[in-house]
């Protein structure tokens, strides 16, 4: 049962990112539209932080987070290692 | 698929996949969200993820009503906890998002009104499963109850955002999920299955835990 999810569950994801390879080649500027407040503004493209990413420390909060990340994963995959443990004992 | 691994490293694999190209990625430039529009791989999936949970818990809720399964009605209450978590998260990160561009943290918005009673329905079905004793009682009850608390998810959050004039992207009959394609290669293959999975996971585990103190009960009252 819960296979069956898992894999229905990746073919949905996979089935949504199909239609990026057609996407790729259009104009992005009809989708944009879905969202609110789209249209550019009077002065100039929209400011985004590049050069924080140019000067490199944007790094710096994916190196944080990444540690976030891996550190509750370890701490997910040693309270599964522990309920393993505990089911082992009490068969 | 309780114990098995690949899908815990799938887990984890779309997840770094998705904190590494969510914040690095090239992402379309718009304004009032800026980038904040890397939210979407964080905010929406919390709601998607509870959406899948809610299934799957409702799925079980049906199982249990046909087989009388008591560990199908564990099942059912375990995936509806992590689904409500992963709802209270999306509440409340859409709130720090919308605090910052919308220019409220709350703002009465159909998609979050919406949201909120959906999660209270679902709070109820924990509270009316807490106020009776009886085990098959219980059982019964609340699977029929996460039926009707799925049912309620149709018009809180699938229909009426949909219908009316909405600050949330999706409002008024246009389609809720199409990006642009810069957003569509991590959300769908990355933070998606990631936090789904990653809920599952969760869930698998206090399921265990529960099945593992029913046992020791067991044995305690036989021995």
């Amino acid at each position: 049962m819960s296979k069956k999810v898992c894999s229905l569950l990746l073919f949905f994801c996979f089935w949504f990112a199909a239609p990026v390879v057609h996407a790729q080649g259009k104009d992005s500027v009809d989708i944009q539209k879905v969202w609110k407040g789209d249209r550019q503004p009077a002065g100039g493209p929209v400011e985004m932080a590049d050069r924080l990413r140019a000067d490199g420390k944007i790094y710096v909060v994916v190196a944080v987070v990444v540690i976030i990340l891996l550190g509750l994963f370890l701490y997910v995959i040693r309270l599964d290692r522990k309920i393993s443990r505990l089911e082992k004992e009490s068969k | 698929m309780l114990r098995q691994k690949w899908w815990k490293i799938l887990c984890i694999v779309c997840l770094l996949y998705t904190f590494v190209a969510g914040f690095l990625g090239s992402v379309p430039a718009k304004p009032i969200l800026h980038e904040t529009i890397r939210n979407y791989y964080f905010h929406i999936a919390m709601w998607f993820s509870m959406m899948i949970l809610f299934i799957v818990s409702l799925v079980y809720s049906i199982k249990y009503l046909r087989s009388n399964n008591h560990i199908f009605d564990i099942y059912a209450l375990e995936y509806a906890k992590t689904g409500i978590v992963f709802g209270a998260m999306g509440l409340a990160t859409g709130s720090a998002w919308a605090g910052f561009t919308w220019g409220a943290f709350w703002s009465n918005d159909p998609k979050q009104l919406g949201a909120v009673i959906a999660l209270l329905i679902y709070l109820a079905y924990l509270v009316l499963r807490n106020s009776m004793t009886d085990m098959d009682k219980r059982a019964r009850i609340g699977a029929v109850y996460n039926i009707f608390a799925f049912a309620m998810l149709f018009p809180t959050i699938w229909i009426i955002p949909r219908l009316v004039e909405s600050l949330h992207p999706g409002g008024a009959g246009n389609p809720a999920i199409d990006a642009d394609w810069r957003i569509r290669i991590v959300f769908w293959p990355g933070a998606m299955p990631g936090w789904a999975l990653l809920g599952v996971w969760i869930t698998t585990l206090r399921i265990r835990l529960q099945l593992l103190s029913e046992k020791r009960l067991y044995n305690h009252s036989i021995r």
